[in-house]
């Protein structure tokens, strides 16, 4: 892959920051509703996403308290459901610039699902002003939306909040569809990824966490062995 | 402490390792080639698993709205490209046929 040299900014990370906060902002929400109706204080609330600062784990706490569920059983499907972010992490990671070293530990904190995806599709330099730039609006929006919807409750009409909902998957897509164009490489690896997806959760009902790890895992070893003629043909 | 904020810890501690380890393993080993194709491909792989089946329940109520929204984000940036516009135009889209049934 070329690596244009382009460095990015603070500013162009709250601009490809601001798809994301208009996906966290109503999620958010709803976990700061949901948190209060579980008799979690505001404090703690909002410690949970200061803190912790991944959705579907913090959602997945919420339905394990309200069933009862021990602790030591809620920190270990947390562990279970966040282990993708380490392949993610290892992806990013392989992209460091030595300025970037020193903030890694920061830079690690803020990478989820959103981050990862709009980063890792940036051609170019990736710079710690931008990965800095993009966790930290992500990271507000995520902070501030679990406030709002802790203290002021359900404002956003349900069909808002529905039609929200397809934020995220709007800007997953919205990635995804100018590397399809680039290459068949892209669509065939998100496809079966999908697909391997699909199977692993509704088929093979394997638990929350482990279908997406399985997903990746298995795809992109698949595609390191598709692809190896591929791209020897693409140096000569 | 209370159990709650016990609970807010060890779940900060299992969410933040494996973010930080591979940047930790990583940043001093050379990296294989293999290795290195196959972390390419994550992005890639991800997408797909972080869009498939989940885009398919994103309105439970009547799943064809969001797949109509999705639908108008997919033909806008495939002709268009951007983020931003895909993203705002798909919750316009999916609140309209929401609206209409």
């Amino acid at each position: 892959m070329k690596r244009e040299r382009i460095k990015y900014s603070y500013s162009n990370g709250f601009i490809d920051g601001l798809p994301i906060v208009i996906g966290f902002v109503p999620i958010a929400m709803t976990f700061g509703i949901l948190a209060k109706t579980c008799s979690i204080s505001l404090l703690e609330g909002i410690l949970f996403s200061v803190l912790v600062f991944a959705g579907a784990s913090q959602f997945i706490a919420l339905n394990l308290l309200m069933v009862g569920a021990g602790i030591g059983e809620i920190i270990v499907t947390t562990l279970l459901v966040n282990m993708r972010h380490m392949l993610m992490s290892a992806s990013l990671a392989s992209r460091l610039t030595k300025d970037m070293k020193k903030w890694s530990p920061l830079i690690a904190f803020g990478i989820t699902d959103e981050t990862f995806s709009v980063s890792s599709f940036k051609h170019g330099t990736l710079t710690k002003e931008y990965m800095l730039s993009l966790e930290f609006i992500a990271y507000l929006s995520w902070v501030g939306g679990a406030a709002l919807g802790y203290i002021v409750g359900g404002i956003l009409p349900d069909i808002v909040k529905a039609s929200m909902g397809v934020a995220l998957y709007a800007m997953f897509a919205a990635i995804l569809i100018p590397e399809v164009k680039k290459s068949n490489k892209a669509l065939i690896l998100a496809c079966l990824s999908g697909v391997t997806n699909t199977v692993c959760k509704y088929i093979l009902i394997i638990p929350q966490g482990w279908s997406i790890v399985i997903s990746i895992v298995l795809v992109s070893l698949l595609g390191v062995y598709l692809f190896r003629e591929q791209e020897v043909k693409e140096y000569e | 402490m209370n159990n709650i904020m016990i609970l807010i810890i060890g779940m900060m501690i299992v969410t933040y390792i494996p973010r930080l380890l591979p940047f930790i393993i990583m940043s001093d080993n050379e990296i294989k080639p293999n290795l290195k194709k196959f972390l390419e491909y994550i992005p890639y792989t991800a997408l797909g698993a972080l869009i498939i089946p989940g885009v398919f329940s994103a309105t439970p109520e009547l799943p064809q709205a969001s797949l109509v929204g999705i639908g108008f984000c997919v033909i806008y940036a495939w002709y268009k490209g951007g983020i931003i516009i895909p993203v705002i135009g798909s919750i316009i889209v999916t609140f309209i046929t929401l609206l209409l049934n």
